[in-house]
């Protein structure tokens, strides 16, 4: 069984490999969750509406007999959008869906790049055994297994989940500060980060952080009572060229 | 100057990029999600690519810690991605799987599909003499509605469209034959044993029903009700059969470097030709659902459609409807 959470390790032309951070069971199953309510909605949706429409008022019920224009028109649709979803989004969108996006991850190929059509086809198919004999449950335990968190899908198609990052930001002032202060650039890049949430901070946190932050790194201290405004000063100025 | 003043000098000389990595980082998300007409937009990927290598490496050994380096490590993945993720021409890649990767799985499996062929024979040869030496067992096989019709003297499929229309028949098949087809696949992950249940099952099924009506008088009745959609029908379960064993033998005796590679790389291939059989089982689940059961389509038509889509389905899996001419077998990566 996996420790701590893995990270794909792709080999680069330049030699510098390339690490990608494996999704886990929690942000699998949080994308599949939300795929799974987006397609109930889309596929009652159009049940719904295509009921009504047929029946011309609000009544959902299928006619008496069985009529092929209710089941070509309402029906089969349906069921094509609750199963085919998958198939056809993860082509549409390359290895994602929005659950995906919202989950923040993203299906890659072993060799960190987009997976092919045939590989997306495969690991769908594989559905079928995944999500044996109810909720997915050999997927499930596969991934909570296996060291990469794979499904049998994913064995399957050589594809693995990965976190998207897309939300890795690059300090700005921590750099300034680093350039121009004597802090070492992880102390900068506290500061900074410390400077730029201030407006969202309670009072408390602020002075708290900002006087961890001083003495960690022979700032000038004050009295627990100063305003929080004196605080960010000091910050301001420990941040600030010598 | 000693370490610590060097290497503060090495790292504000390095955050001085900071500016030209945000720029190959806002290049590798535009490119990712679009295509570009610019060579030059390429030429530039590969520089920005160059340049964050370099950097990154910088970074994990000076701030291994910091946020900068969690920024290069995104910002490199990403640019790795946009550079290796090739055109994306779903036209030209649908072509040439169904004129030269399909063909060269069906070389490939060749061996396995006279397997499962025979494998499927031999369970038809046994469900069929199992019933007709003892008639009884037919309780084993089919629902007592089918018995009972079949006492009567009545096949279960005469008047089946004054109860289901054709259409909703068609979709019904079909969805359940693509089902069973890839589950005969897929079950191949169980070292091919769950490949193996589908085929034998279906194939003891089909022998059996046929031996319990060949019994009541009604044997060319259910042959000719078959004819037009069958031929193609059991000839993909063959397929998929064919597929799923190559698959369990991929995990049995692997031949790559570990057994899960080896299953990779055999599911890969042969999934593709899971395609071309769904395709073809929504051919043979409208002809089921419109020509089998309509009693004025007469039997030389019913055989001359169920020859000729056959005949369709080897072109298709040879790549001759596409266009492929005979030659050296294709190699392709899976």
């Amino acid at each position: 069984m996996s420790g701590a959470a893995p990270g794909l390790v792709v080999d680069s032309v330049t030699g510098i490999d390339v690490s990608l951070p494996v999704a886990g069971p929690g942000a699998r199953a949080y994308a599949f969750l939300v795929d799974w309510h987006i397609r109930v909605v889309l596929a009652l949706g159009w049940f719904v509406s295509g009921a009504l429409l047929y029946n011309g008022r609000l009544v959902l019920a299928p006619p008496l007999t069985s009529e092929a224009r209710w089941f070509g028109a309402v029906v089969a649709p349906a069921l094509a959008i609750y199963f085919l979803y998958h198939h056809v989004v993860e082509l549409a969108m390359r290895g994602s869906t929005p659950g995906k996006r919202m989950a923040g991850v993203r299906i890659v190929a072993r060799d960190g790049g987009a997976p092919s059509v045939g590989a997306l086809l495969t690991r769908n198919v594989f559905r079928l055994v995944d999500s044996l004999p109810l909720f997915y449950g050999v997927g499930l335990i596969t991934v909570v297994l296996t060291r990469e968190h794979l499904r049998i899908g994913d064995m399957a198609a050589g594809t693995l989940l990965v976190f998207e990052q897309a939300d890795a930001r690059l300090p700005t002032p921590a750099t300034e500060a680093h350039r121009a202060s004597g802090l070492d650039a992880a102390g900068a890049e506290i500061v900074a980060e410390l400077l730029e949430r201030w407006p969202a901070l309670q009072p408390e946190a602020r002075v708290r952080l900002a006087r961890q932050v001083l003495t960690r790194y022979g700032g000038q201290l004050g009295e627990p009572a100063d305003h929080d405004d004196a605080w960010r000063t000091r910050l301001e100025r420990l941040a600030r060229p010598q | 100057m000693n370490g610590s003043a060097r290497q503060h000098a090495l790292t504000v000389s390095l955050l001085q990029r900071a500016e030209r990595w945000r720029q190959a980082e806002r290049r590798a998300r535009r490119l990712a999600r679009g295509r570009s007409e610019d060579a030059g937009d390429a030429t530039r990927l590969a520089d920005d690519y160059r340049l964050l290598a370099h950097d990154l490496a910088r970074v994990r050994t000076l701030m291994p810690d910091s946020r900068t380096r969690e920024y290069l490590e995104a910002a490199y993945a990403r640019a790795h991605a946009t550079l290796h993720h090739g055109a994306w021409r779903i036209g030209s890649e649908l072509l040439r799987l169904f004129r030269e990767e399909i063909p060269a799985v069906v070389r490939w499996l060749g061996p396995y599909i006279l397997w499962s062929t025979a494998i499927f024979a031999l369970a038809v040869s046994g469900g069929y003499a199992l019933v007709w030496r003892y008639p009884e067992l037919i309780a084993l096989f089919a629902s007592p509605d089918l018995i009972a019709s079949v006492e009567r003297g009545q096949l279960w499929t005469e008047g089946l469209l004054n109860i289901v229309p054709s259409s909703v028949l068609s979709v019904q098949i079909l969805a359940n034959n693509i089902v069973v087809s890839l589950f005969a696949y897929c079950a191949g992950f169980l070292f091919g044993l769950g490949t193996l249940y589908i085929l034998g099952l279906n194939g003891l099924m089909l022998g059996a029903v046929f031996a319990f009506v060949s019994r009541h008088g009604l044997g060319q009745q259910l042959l000719s009700f078959m004819v037009a959609h069958g031929c193609v029908e059991l000839s993909v379960m063959c397929l998929s059969g064919a597929a799923g064993a190559a698959v369990g033998e991929a995990l049995i005796r692997p031949a790559q470097a570990g057994r899960i590679e080896s299953f990779r790389v055999a599911a890969l291939r042969s999934g593709k030709l899971l395609i071309a059989c769904a395709l073809l089982l929504v051919g043979a689940g409208i002809l089921e659902g419109y020509v089998s059961p309509d009693p004025r389509v007469p039997p030389w038509a019913r055989g001359a459609i169920g020859a000729g889509y056959w005949l369709f389905m080897v072109a298709l899996l040879s790549g001759w409807l596409f266009g492929r001419r005979a030659g050296p077998a294709a190699a392709f990566e899976p």
